[in-house]
């Protein structure tokens, strides 16, 4: 299998977009390189704002543009674009529903070393609870690249969330990105896993592995946490009746408390939730604190192998 | 209009916004005061816009940063034929489009949904960055308060703005020198005020707020210089036009009742019979 960096795969497509969409665009608040918001400025750089360290205003002047008929997109990393920004991005983006994207790249605990100042394990919890933001999570180039087109399309406010290293390539010419529908990645009854972002991989391998030895795990790729695809949930719950969430984010208020939300509804599953355990990390590589979290392939057999016995 | 005639529309301005404020008993009467003789001057005389067609592509477009003077707004807008008088008179009312902060979702003709103090300056520079990049000749007004350039997103919209050389966006700030818990020079001191936003490679001009011989041409004659954004600063009278409120933080927030809101109508009548 192949990997490939997300925050290329956005870019790249969106380079593509700037060409289909004359009125699409970027906007950077000092991070060009980390962002990949370089190869836009490189392809359109009449269409390139720069703001300087600065993502309020960045959100603000997003707004005035989208209210002036352009389609921007602002970069910068996850911590700084939902926490930062918040109350912009909820007060003069979410509120009058203004047709700004928020593509954001190391989020999660990807920056590793940098530190907790840099991880963004809230940001899910905090985009979710806004009002007609909609919250979309690839996991490999190929979803990447088929959300960046849907979210350019979608009139309205969206949050775009992306790690900053490589990902495996999951997708196959089968899967299909659409905002709001989940992406059955693998078929199964004896119990669930649902990723979102990048974690898929791991949720994949899981399956993959337990299918070796005779057990059918169902995998679902959230790649828009909200609006949250309800329907395969419950069909979840109801038809194989254990449900683990995995996701590199907070499990207060991310992926698995969306999921727990609506499986609660029916009561027909158990969920667990996997994911940060509402600490601040260790210091160490994105890979070293996913390990520290239980965020591999192996803890996700654990955690499936508990009910699948049962 | 002549400043006289436009004098005379801002003494209609004032009773409108006090009735309205007396009869739905609640609002921000202070700085929408303060700041209502230059929403008059733009919307009567300023600014290039069509009261039928709000959405005009060609228009000029204002956004009322210190969103809490929205009273004033709705009650320009109503004068402009834009609201009905009605509607008007649901302000802050359950069920009705006229929130305490305006919502331009439910008000057509309202630009931008403020409120929260800091925004708008940022917004209006987004709209005429956009009027730069598609050679578009509209302008861009913003009226600020003075208390909310305490908030630093609002610098960081002016150290963004004299960067994009946006000389076709002018902040008229309201300085009014008061702010809800007292003077801003108490509170958070603003000057040497007109320096900074020198200093920050703005154009700027200081007039006396409530006089349309002093507004009109200041606004006409943006920009003051091309490649600069610029900041009128308009000395302002927190209250302007009813005596117990001029001047003070305590009607910063809050409708009179009874003596006092007989006392407000009756100052602000009489103010535009005399005329």
């Amino acid at each position: 299998m192949a990997k490939y960096s997300l925050r290329h795969a956005f870019a790249e497509a969106l380079v593509d977009l700037g060409k289909k969409y004359p009125n699409l665009v970027a906007l950077e608040a000092d991070l060009q390189d980390s962002t990949q918001s370089i190869q836009f400025m490189k392809a359109f750089p009449e269409r390139y704002i720069q703001v300087g360290i600065a993502e309020q205003n960045m959100m603000g002047i997003a707004a005035g543009l989208a209210l002036s008929g352009k389609i921007p997109v602002t970069h910068t990393f996850a911590c700084f674009a939902s926490m930062r920004a918040c109350e912009q991005v909820r007060t003069s983006i979410a509120y009058p529903k203004l047709n700004v994207k928020i593509f954001v790249s190391h989020c999660g605990v990807s920056a590793g070393t940098a530190g907790t100042s840099h991880h963004a394990i809230e940001d899910i919890a905090i985009m979710r609870a806004i009002p007609n933001m909609t919250v979309i999570a690839p996991g490999d180039a190929r979803e990447m690249r088929q959300a960046a087109e849907a979210a350019i399309r979608y009139d309205g406010p969206a949050y775009v969330r992306v790690g900053a290293g490589e990902a495996e390539d999951v997708y196959t010419e089968t899967h299909h990105f659409e905002i709001g529908k989940a992406t059955v990645l693998r078929d199964g009854n004896d119990a669930t896993i649902i990723s979102t972002g990048q974690l898929m991989y791991e949720a994949v391998c899981a399956s993959d592995e337990l299918r070796k030895q005779g057990k059918k795990i169902r995998v679902l790729q959230m790649g828009t946490v909200k609006p949250i695809d309800r329907e395969v949930i419950l069909e979840a719950a109801e038809e194989t009746g254990f449900i683990v969430t995995i996701e590199e984010h907070n499990v207060v208020g991310g992926l698995g408390g969306a999921v727990a939300e609506v499986a609660a509804e029916i009561g027909k599953a158990k969920v667990r939730r996997l994911g940060i355990q509402d600490r601040f990390s260790p210091v160490g590589t994105a890979a070293y604190i996913l390990g520290e979290e239980m965020l591999t392939i192996n803890d996700i057999i654990v955690s499936l192998l508990e009910f699948v016995k049962e | 209009m002549t400043y006289n005639e436009l004098e005379r529309k801002a003494k209609e301005a004032r009773k409108w916004l006090v009735e309205t404020l007396v009869k739905c008993g609640a609002g921000h009467p202070g700085g929408a005061l303060s700041s209502i003789d230059i929403m008059i001057a733009l919307y009567f005389e300023v600014m290039n816009i069509d009261p039928n067609r709000p959405e005009w592509d060609e228009r000029d477009r204002f956004i009322l940063s210190k969103g809490h003077s929205s009273i004033g707004l709705y009650t320009t807008l109503y004068l402009k034929g834009m609201i009905e008088k009605d509607t008007l008179l649901t302000f802050r009312q359950n069920g009705s489009m006229l929130s305490g902060h305006p919502d331009m979702r439910k008000v057509r003709g309202v630009e931008m949904s403020t409120g929260s103090l800091g925004h708008g300056l940022s917004v209006g520079a987004g709209m005429a960055l956009a009027g730069k990049m598609d050679k578009k000749k509209y302008r861009v007004f913003v009226i600020v308060g003075d208390g909310e350039s305490q908030e630093g997103s609002i610098w960081e919209a002016i150290m963004f703005a004299a960067h994009y050389k946006l000389d076709n966006l002018t902040v008229i700030l309201d300085r009014n020198g008061i702010q809800i818990d007292g003077i801003t020079e108490n509170i958070m001191s603003l000057e040497p005020y007109a320096d900074k936003w020198k200093a920050f490679g703005w154009e700027v001009r200081e007039i006396n707020g409530h006089a349309m011989a002093e507004i009109v041409p200041a606004l006409k004659s943006v920009p003051f210089t091309e490649g600069k954004p610029s900041v009128v600063i308009a000395h302002t009278i927190k209250g302007k036009g009813v005596s117990f409120m001029e001047n003070t933080n305590a009607w910063h927030g809050g409708a009179p009742k009874g003596d006092l809101a007989a006392q407000a109508l009756r100052e602000v009548e009489e103010a535009l019979a005399k005329d």
